[in-house]
């Protein structure tokens, strides 16, 4: 299949960007999103040209890396899939296809459609742990949690840090990244402890790094790649009132 | 009390919009309870407008308790909406959503719409200086007119069309707002979320319909003053 590409070109940090079109011919619909990209820059590479810069590691859908924005959908039109893991037959022979990085202010373009994520390193490090030593893996069932909660713990934590959320949202708003840290770490009993203080450090943080706010529209949890809820910014709220209205 | 710093947090603020749209919510609940007892009749109205009145100190502490939940709620959100602004000064080229609504894109308009229509309407029937020929009548037993004041200002297509357009404005405001609302607050039970947003549709679309149905049944004639002129 052959493809019209518009994608985001910047050359560093400082310098601006432009959506530059290029061709992408004979691409197998079994290839990946990022495997057509590699063929893409082959091409660009023997002309001497300055190679597509986007980011990726795993290309198994477990590590976060890969961050497009593909025709305004972050991770493209497969819900819960990272871009990694998106196929070329999703798209039909002759489509225009616009490739963009993340967009955000806290998100800023290091190269093309690469962007610096260290504020989610930031708000981790706000408070995004547990400080004190819980000892080494427990055994299975030697503490209790019912059932309900190790399944929300685990849910929310099968965030992987992409920032699609980030991407998605019409604010730029961090609270599905936020919510899910904040929510699987205070779902159980080791994180449970610190549960208060974590949501307003991380909050904080999250506010001070630029980050938007909530306007409910729920494109976050549509964009996610591991289909977190929007149920734990609801939770993430919550936790934030009873820990604002101690003394 | 509340932990210093909460007013500034993003989050602490969108508690606060959605308490103060909760109150206001409240507002209008009663409010419309209040107005449908046109449809019982113009004594039942003016009776219940002189009880209002009645109550005095506590009427001026609800009024001075909603003009300040109105100004924090728009205070709040004008700060949210430059602030979510700032948070992406650079878009996308190709714009697309999934799953956000018309009425949740547009709240700041709904809500900007709202305000001028609130001034308008205190203006109308509240400081009666809009039509102020029909505003202060009185009933057989000495009452302010209020029923014959409606019945009259509705008969006026132009005006009956802005409080129409106004309700269908409010009607989407709640139809994103009333979800929004339990989101913000944390009053969320598991997976309801969507039970939410179906739930925030349905009380828009109720109260939107039943302030409209006042300036409706009025145009269609469902509703007239006796003698014509009061
Ligand atoms: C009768 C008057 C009004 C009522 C009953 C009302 C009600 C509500 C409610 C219940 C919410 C949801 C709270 C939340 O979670 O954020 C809300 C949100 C909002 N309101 Fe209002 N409101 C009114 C007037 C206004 C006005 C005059 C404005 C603006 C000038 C406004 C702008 C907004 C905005 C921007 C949101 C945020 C939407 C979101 O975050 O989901 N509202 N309103
Ligand atoms: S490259 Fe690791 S998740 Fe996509």
């Amino acid at each position: 299949m052959n493809l019209t590409l518009h994608v985001w070109r910047q050359k560093s940090a400082d310098l601006g960007g432009e959506m530059v079109r290029y061709d992408a011919k004979d691409i197998s619909p079994d290839m990946s999103f990022l495997e057509m990209l590699d063929v893409v820059n082959e091409g660009l590479d023997q002309k001497g040209e300055e190679p597509i810069a986007f980011d990726h590691d795993c290309r198994e859908g477990i590590c976060g890396m890969c961050s497009l924005t593909i025709n305004g959908i972050p991770h493209g039109p497969d819900r819960g899939t990272t871009v990694c893991q998106l196929h070329m037959r999703r798209f039909k022979d002759g489509d225009s296809i616009h490739i963009e990085p993340w967009r955000a202010k806290a998100f800023p373009v290091i190269k093309d459609l690469i962007v610096d994520r260290t504020a989610f390193d930031n708000i981790i490090r706000a408070g995004g742990y547990i400080s004190a030593s819980t000892g080494g893996v427990p055994d299975a069932n030697a503490i209790l949690i019912p059932k309900k909660n190790a399944d929300d713990a685990m849910d929310a934590a099968a965030c992987i840090g992409c920032g699609a959320c980030v991407a998605a949202c019409p604010n730029a708003s961090a609270m599905l990244f936020v919510a899910a840290k904040v929510s699987h770490l205070a779902l159980l009993p080791q994180g449970a402890v610190e549960a208060g203080t974590r949501v307003k450090k991380m909050i904080s943080k999250m506010d001070e790094e630029g980050f938007g706010a909530c306007t409910n529209h729920f494109e976050c949890e549509a964009a996610c790649p591991k289909e977190i809820s929007v149920k734990f910014i609801g939770k993430m709220n919550r936790e934030f009132l009873k820990a604002s209205v101690k003394k | 009390m509340l932990a210093a710093g909460f007013t500034k947090s993003s989050v602490g603020k969108k508690l606060l919009m959605a308490a103060t749209g909760l109150m206001l919510f409240g507002f209008v609940v009663g409010h419309l309870l209040g107005n449908l007892q046109i449809f019982l009749g113009a004594k039942v109205l003016n009776e219940y407008a002189v009880h209002l009145l009645e109550l005095g100190p506590l009427l001026w502490l609800m009024r001075g308790g909603l003009l300040t939940a109105l100004i924090l709620h728009i205070g709040l959100a004008v700060n949210l909406a430059l602030e979510n602004r700032k948070a992406r000064p650079t878009g996308y080229s190709f714009r697309a959503s999934v799953q956000t609504t018309y009425a949740a894109r547009t709240m700041m308009v709904s809500g900007v719409i709202i305000l001028a229509y609130v001034v308008y309407h205190l203006l109308h029937f509240t400081f009666r200086v809009t039509n102020p020929e029909i505003s202060s009548l009185h009933d057989a037993a000495g009452h302010h007119d209020v029923y014959a004041m409606v019945v009259l200002s509705f008969k006026d297509p132009v005006i009956s069309g802005v409080y129409i357009l106004a309700q269908l404005l409010l009607a989407s405001h709640l139809s994103h707002g009333f979800g929004s609302m339990f989101q913000s607050l944390g009053w969320i039970c598991e997976g309801n979320e969507y039970c939410m947003k179906k739930v925030s549709l349905a009380i828009g679309a109720l109260i939107g319909l039943g302030y409209i149905s006042i300036p409706a049944a009025v145009l269609l004639n469902m509703l007239t003053v006796p003698g014509g002129a009061g």
